[in-house]
């Protein structure tokens, strides 16, 4: 007897599952096919293509009417479904109702948009259908159209890279660290962005969207919650799809985030099934087409009474962009017994990560060579013990079977034209040489042969090499690498993070060959430093990658309450701020006000939740933070100076305040303090001080590296000028020279021994260089120079706890 | 299994950061790692009382922020040289909400 079959929803899903029941139960069932879109199946996977340009929508066409027509399906296409009558098993569409015996719902799901200002206007699409794909496609027509792609994702960046090979500049819009942050690491992510850009698309990370700005009810721009305007032609939203469960929910079926459907496929009505991206199976909801495969089958087994069962299965995801050689698999998040297999090729752009729960492997991330990534996903489907071929499993399975490799024997059986140094064009026999002549450190390797010079990322190789000419008679680098996550220097670090032009710490991790996958508490807030000095227009401040007192803005005590230090400048305030304190002190109960050593106040004792609105009273009252926290300017001490002393010389207290307010905001590799003494009685104490200037009836002696905490140490002259504005540039200049040179957590007086004092004054006194260095830190202070409370306090949910259950427990 | 409780959205959590939640039984850090795993544990560091909340994330690690103590996310367990462990709780993700374990919802008289 045959059944009536009726499908709502001629999608990929649907699609298979008719193939399966025409070849499983031929003839068993009479099929009703509805479709909202005026078309029957084609590959919506392949619409990606279209837009590129490398197929036609013709090619794509799963179904075509012959195909239909031999099956004996009833296309009811363009017509909507408006409603499912359950107990009278009817379906009724735009065109009237019809009968079912058995019901498949299929209807897919609805791109997410997000509500955006402005998100109604003309040019504003998704990504979903083969109406949002000619809209790209004509765009293309059109000289120097541009378009704003908000989602970082994987339809995201094939919709940008399509519009971008149709002659259409396009700029992509994330609001994640990095691209594709669900399949992708931030390793991954970042070599993928710098593949993009490197075909012109641009990409901005870490953007928030404000509103879509319009004119004449068509769209104009995306704008950014910084105020920036991106201009653009159309605005496509690629940020995640939903279920489309409008009709099942009206239809009183069980849905959650989805229709509800159990291991058979069936609803909670009976005779009404549903698979695809409109179902959740378990609380999972689906979105790659695999499991949308599985789910076919299983339907059409169910629908011709055969025992069947769904089950969720382990998928890998691949980027449909020509050149992005990109594999995701499994499950790589971080977890306890987890360990990371890491491989990076810096020179190729090439990075693997494994990662493995005891002997099995469970997720793979493969980037720039993808050949191996179907092996890997193999091993986890089928849960292979690993554990025999863990040494070379990152190698591939050419590599397996064979002795363990030992990396020092691999260099020993280099032969001597074999290129060590790709930078310089350095063999091995001509380092070989170079060490029987005398050079046994790598500092003179570079020196004689370039070797290691430049890059820096033979380095490893070069000391192998060393190892094995010099026997017991080598001892690695006596300056030991940044941290365990890396064998390099941080000298080296900052030198490749310049000479490579390294613009986030993906990158550098990448680059530089990190063997951890996310680096740890001691790299992290040193590469954020390095970054952010030396790139302060690319560079974003990643607050994660900071110690507490930085990201919060305030010193963390013994007790986890924080304190508070307003900037007094150069030490003077006024009765209004004194009134300011004394209130913020009163209203949020601080235990106790201290006068510091850098002639402020400090009050201690603050709970976490209150510094929002203590930094709004006194933000209020024209105070800014004091950065009393902070690796930047801290304080500048000085004494009251020809004002009213009757020995000052100068204007020790005017130059201080001007110093201060000239410097703060800065950020520098640790604490810098400095004093302004307005004669050699030196009341400011200047001697001790990171920079400390003594003023004198001639001019101003600018000293430098003092210390006066775990060492005690008085300032050596830097040099000697004239007037205030040279004092002024000369420090300015010689913080930069600091900031772009020195060691993150190296004081001043530390950083001066390093590289000599001689070196500072070289140059410093040079006027072109000054000026140079001068302006560079004017320039990072366009960025830096910004009051963190005013900003921060703008969301004080952000410090308050997330929840409080013990009001919960008292209900 | 254990019950769970609806905390907030996963988004209100900073990745490789923490989020403190009041319970009962004390501030307990709900940490978010690079890859969107969550974890729970007491925010209170067993070697001087460290708000752990407040510690720099990396990998399934948190290191304090008074004195450097490194702790096993998932385990608790002090790292390396130090020895000494933290309280854990159950913690997931679901639909982008972070679930927590409900016996922290406990009388005080059970702790």
């Amino acid at each position: 007897m045959t059944e009536r079959l009726v499908v709502v929803g001629a999608g990929m899903a649907s699609g298979r599952m008719l193939e399966h029941v025409f070849e499983a139960s031929p003839g068993a069932f009479e099929v009703t096919l509805f479709n909202a879109e005026p078309r029957g199946n084609y590959n919506r996977l392949m619409l990606s293509p279209v837009l590129s340009g490398e197929k036609t929508y013709a090619q794509i066409v799963t179904h075509d009417e012959a195909w239909y027509r031999a099956q004996g399906v009833t296309c009811r296409f363009g017509e909507r479904v408006l409603s499912i009558d359950t107990d009278a098993k009817t379906v009724t569409g735009e065109r009237g109702s019809l009968p079912y015996d058995k019901l498949v719902i299929a209807t897919g799901s609805d791109p997410f948009m997000i509500p955006l200002p402005g998100r109604d206007l003309q040019g504003v699409i998704a990504y979903r259908d083969l109406e949002d794909t000619e809209r790209m496609i004509a765009l293309g027509a059109r000289p120097g159209a541009r378009a704003v792609v908000i989602g970082g994702g994987l339809l995201g960046l094939e919709a940008a890279a399509g519009m971008q090979a149709r002659g259409v500049e396009v700029t992509v819009v994330h609001l994640m660290g990095h691209l594709m942050e669900r399949q992708l690491d931030p390793s991954a992510g970042y070599l993928l962005q710098k593949a993009l850009e490197a075909r012109g698309i641009r990409v901005l990370c870490k953007a928030v969207s404000q509103e879509i700005v319009g004119e004449d009810g068509h769209v104009t721009a995306l704008r950014l919650e910084d105020g920036t305007d991106l201009l653009c032609d159309l605005l496509v939203m690629a940020v995640g799809i939903r279920p489309a469960t409008a009709l099942a929910r009206a239809a009183g079926l069980a849905v959650n985030r989805g229709v509800v459907v159990d291991d058979r496929m069936a609803t909670s009505a009976a005779d009404v099934f549903a698979l695809g991206e409109c179902v959740e199976h378990e609380g999972a909801l689906f979105g790659l087409v695999a499991p949308l495969y599985d789910q076919a089958k299983v339907l059409a087994d169910t629908l011709a009474g055969r025992p069947a069962a769904f089950v969720n299965r382990e998928v890998a995801t691949k980027l449909k962009v020509t050149g992005c050689d990109l594999f995701s698999a499994g499950d790589f998040a971080e977890a306890p017994g987890r360990e990371d297999i890491v491989f990076r090729d810096p020179g190729r752009g090439i990075y693997k990560r494994l990662v493995l729960d005891g002997d099995r492997l469970v997720g793979a991330v493969l980037y720039g060579d993808t050949a191996d990534g179907a092996w890997f996903h193999g091993l986890i489907k089928d849960r292979t013990d690993v554990s025999a071929m863990r040494d070379t499993l990152i190698f591939g399975p050419a590599f397996q079977g064979g002795a363990p490799a030992d990396p020092l024997a691999a260099v020993a059986a280099l032969p001597p034209e074999a290129e060590i140094c790709g930078c310089n064009g350095v063999c091995k026999g001509r380092i070989v040489q170079a060490i029987e002549g005398g050079a046994t450190t790598v500092d003179l390797i570079r020196a004689t042969t370039k070797a290691s010079a430049s890059c820096g990322t033979c380095t490893g190789l070069v000391e192998q090499v060393m190892a094995l000419t010099l026997g017991d008679g080598f001892t690695a680098n006596a300056n030991p690498p940044m941290c365990r996550c890396t064998e390099h220097t941080h000298e080296d670090v900052r030198r490749l993070i310049k000479s490579m032009g390294l613009k986030s710490i993906p990158a550098v991790m990448q680059e530089l060959g990190w063997t951890t996958a996310g680096g740890c508490a001691s790299c992290r807030p040193a590469l954020n430093y390095y970054l952010l000095a030396d790139w302060p227009d690319d560079y974003r401040d990643d607050r994660q990658s900071r110690f507490v007192n930085e990201r919060n803005h305030a010193n963390i005590q013994k007790d986890g309450t924080y304190s508070v230090v307003p900037r007094m400048w150069g030490g003077v305030t006024t009765p209004a701020e004194l009134r300011a304190i004394a209130d913020a002190a009163d209203r949020y109960n601080v235990p106790m006000v201290k006068v510091t050593g850098g002639q402020r106040i400090d009050l201690l004792g603050v709970r976490k939740e209150d510094l929002p609105s203590i930094w709004s009273d006194l933000n209020a009252a024209g105070m800014v933070s004091g950065a009393a926290y902070a690796k930047g300017l801290r304080t500048v001490k000085t004494c009251v100076g020809s004002e009213f002393c009757r020995f000052g010389t100068q204007d020790s207290t005017g130059l201080g305040i001007r110093l201060e307010k000239l410097l703060w905001g800065s950020w520098t590799p640790a604490k810098v303090k400095l004093g302004v003494s307005g004669c050699p009685r030196n009341c400011a104490e200047a001697t001790c001080k990171d920079v400390g200037v003594v003023c004198v009836e001639s001019g101003y002696q600018i000293g430098v590296a003092g210390a006066a905490g775990m060492d005690v140490k008085e300032t050596e002259l830097l040099l000697t000028v004239p007037t205030e504005a040279e004092a002024m540039e000369v420090i300015a200049a010689f913080i930069q020279l600091y900031r772009e040179n020195a060691r993150y957590l190296h004081r001043i007086h530390k950083w001066v021994a390093k590289v000599g004092l001689d070196w500072c004054r070289d140059q410093v006194a040079d006027p072109a260089n000054r000026r140079a260095l001068y302006e560079r830190f004017l320039h990072s202070q366009t960025v830096y120079q910004a009051d963190p409370w005013a900003e921060l306090a703008r969301r004080p949910q952000d410090w308050a706890p997330i929840a409080d259950l013990t009001l919960r427990a008292a209900e | 299994m254990t019950a769970m409780i609806d905390i907030a959205a996963l988004d209100d959590i900073p990745r490789q950061g923490a989020r403190v939640v009041k319970t009962p039984l004390g501030c307990v850090a709900l940490f978010r790692t690079a890859t969107d795993e969550v974890f729970a544990m007491e925010d209170r560091c067993p070697h001087k009382a460290g708000p752990l909340s407040e510690g720099i994330v990396h990998g399934s690690q948190v290191t304090c922020p008074l004195h450097g103590w490194v702790f096993d996310l998932a385990t608790g367990r002090a790292q390396g040289a130090d020895s000494g462990a933290v309280r854990t709780f159950a913690a997931r993700t679901e639909g982008g909400r972070v679930f927590l374990d409900a016996t922290l919802l406990a009388a005080r008289s059970a702790a």
